[in-house]
Order: C-alpha cells, then structure tokens, then sequence
C-alpha cells in the first residue's frame, strides 16, 4: 500500500517560513505512522527532524499532529488514516526544527504546579502506606506520560500562554488527591488564580486526545470543586 | 482527607458568580417571559400597564436584579474571552478592560435611573 505523505517542514537556518514537503512511502497498513517518518528520514530525506524515544507509546516523545489531530506517531496505524497522511508540529510551542517543538514552556507551566511528594512528617519504617481506595482516587491522573498532547490540542493554550494548560493540571490533581501529600492548599491556592483551573472552559480537546485515556476534564473539574468547597 | 484551602485571588470567586447568576436569571427571566407573554400578551401591553407594574417597589426591583444580573454576567463572560486571547499586562486587555467596566457601569446607572426616576402619577392625568 503506497501512501501519499505530507509533513511541514522548517529548518529556522535556511526557511523564511515552514512549507510543505511531499512523499510517497511504500507502507504495510499494520505499520504505523512513526515507521513510517522512519523511511522518510532512512530512505528519502535523512534532514527530515524528528523526537521519538520509546517507539511503543509510553515515553511521549513523538507527539504530533497527525491529520488533524494530535496524536502519539508510534500509536496510529497507516490503515487507520488512508492513503493520505498530514503531520504537523505541535500546535501552541515553538517549533525548533521539523516536528520538533520547544517543550521548555510546556513543562514550566508543569514545574509550577509542584509536581512533587511534599510530606514533612518523619517517615514510618517502612513505607507510607496508602489503602486501595486511596490508590484508586489518584489512579486516573497518575497515567499521564507528559507528551503535551492535550496541552497543545487546548485552544485557550493556544489563544493564551499564561493558562497552565491541562497536563499541569493532571499533574496537580495527581498530588493533591493523594493521600500521602500535605501540599494541597498550596497547590490549591495556585490553581486558583486567574491562569489555573478556572481558565478551563471545559472545550474537551484534552480528553478526546489523550493517548492514555486521561478523563482530563473530569480531573480539572474536581480541582475547581475541591477549591470552590475549600475541601479536597 | 480534609484540608482547609485558602485560594488566592477572586478568579474563582467569578467563575462561581457565573453559576450563581446564570441560575437567578433563568428564574427570574422565565419569571419576566410569563408574565409578558403568557399571562400577558405583549398585543394588550401598553403604558397603563407598565406604568401600574413599575408602581410597586417589588417589580423595580425584580427587574433591576435582571438589569443587574444580566449585564455583569454577560460582561464577565466578555471579560474571560478578552483576558484568554489578550496578552497579560498588555494595551489591549487594559482597553478591553476599561471598556467593558465602563459599558457596565454607564447601563446599570442608566437602567437604574430610569426604573427608580419613573413616576408612574405624573403621567396619571393624560
């Protein structure tokens, strides 16, 4: 099966502005999108520039938009998108070259949320214990694999750069929902100003995009009840 | 378990307001459509009737809540679009900004006046 493939390009050190390159890549249809950037930049184009790590859809280094939308390459099968396939870079950061983006204001709206343990009680002997239903209040938000897929497919990130973004979001959620941490009202008091949770106006791209199956929404949604009852 | 948050800022004191305000208009504005248009109709509608309305302190001030509520709502709303796709700190969010507190202000004062300023008695004799 022949694909016909599109991918906007930019190299800063020799393009006024990113333009699109075209190919024709032989594909089986079980492969998926990421093989097939790998015979671009093996067979017809080595300068093509790409982020990938893992390649099995769990490190979150090859997130782009893929016809449209804005997915994991290792995650999306030839068969599943047709004979014509559009990548872009990721929208709303700064593309550095190719499918490459600067991810550095992605993960400082991340490192505000303090997406640490914080829990200054001496620890026990052993370990701080935390029951199943504890476990289970956190479960959703700890699969996040910070790919930038939902922050970047967020208009009001798009339109707005001070917004958190959903991911820094998640990662709040994930510490102030766990039992073990003390640092809730802080990051609480955070997410309550004018670029936190309250930013979210609940458009939902973040979840129809998320390769873990995050309920992204759902998550921000608790944290702006948790702040408006003053309660987590 | 329970933690006492003290949120910073009045942003989520606004996005509340939204809740709150959305649901005393939906009350008080289907109470406004039936009585306009069920009960009443706007065919047999006119000045004696508007005029009797507005003479009980109880209808001015149903109808300033909605002036009220109305405008702040709707310019909040307005406010959280200009301050998503402005940039923070910038001319254009403080002149978005201005205008909008300004159009608030000049309406209510407005709507206010002419609700507290009728004087249905004067208009009796005609």
């Amino acid at each position: 099966m022949k694909v016909h493939v599109r991918i906007k390009r930019f190299n800063p050190e020799k393009d006024r502005r990113p333009y699109w390159a075209d190919y024709e890549v032989p594909t089986d249809p079980f492969d998926r999108v990421l093989d097939v950037l790998h015979y671009i930049k093996w067979n017809l184009d080595g300068t093509l520039a790409l982020r990938r790590s893992c390649a099995h859809g769990i490190c979150g280094s090859d997130a782009m938009l893929i016809n449209g939308r804005n997915r994991l390459a290792c995650k999306v099968l030839v068969k599943d998108l047709g004979p014509r396939i559009t990548v872009e870079p990721l929208r709303g950061l700064p593309v550095i070259k190719d499918l490459v983006v600067d991810m550095e204001p992605f993960f400082s709206k991340y490192r505000q949320v303090m997406p640490w343990l914080v829990n200054d009680e001496p620890p026990p002997v052993r370990e701080r214990l935390q029951s199943p239903e504890e476990r289970a209040r956190i479960d959703d938000t700890t699969k996040c694999i910070l790919c930038a897929v939902c922050t970047t497919a967020c208009p009001i990130f798009w339109g707005n750069g001070e917004f958190l973004g959903p991911a820094a979001l998640v990662a709040a959620h994930r510490f102030i929902f766990d039992s073990r941490d003390r640092a809730a009202p802080e990051r609480l008091a955070i997410l309550a100003e004018r670029s936190g949770a309250f930013k979210c106006r609940t458009v939902f791209n973040c979840t129809d995009a998320c390769p873990q199956g995050i309920e992204i929404t759902k998550a921000i949604q608790d944290l702006k009840r948790a702040i408006v009852l003053s309660r987590t | 378990m329970e933690t006492r948050v003290r949120p910073n800022g009045w942003e989520w004191l606004s996005w509340l307001y939204m809740r709150v305000s959305a649901v005393l208009l939906l009350l008080l504005v289907l109470g406004h459509l039936y009585i306009m248009h069920v009960v009443n109709s706007t065919d047999t509608i006119d000045f004696a009737f508007v005029a009797q309305r507005l003479a009980t302190p109880f209808w001015r001030i149903y109808d300033l809540l909605i002036l009220v509520l109305a405008l702040s709502h709707g310019l909040n709303g307005l406010r959280g679009i200009v301050n998503d796709y402005t940039r923070p700190g910038g001319g254009w969010r403080l002149a978005w900004n201005v205008a909008l507190w300004t159009v608030g202000l000049v309406f209510t004062l407005l709507g206010a006046l002419v609700l507290f300023s009728f004087d249905p008695t004067a208009f009796a004799r005609r």
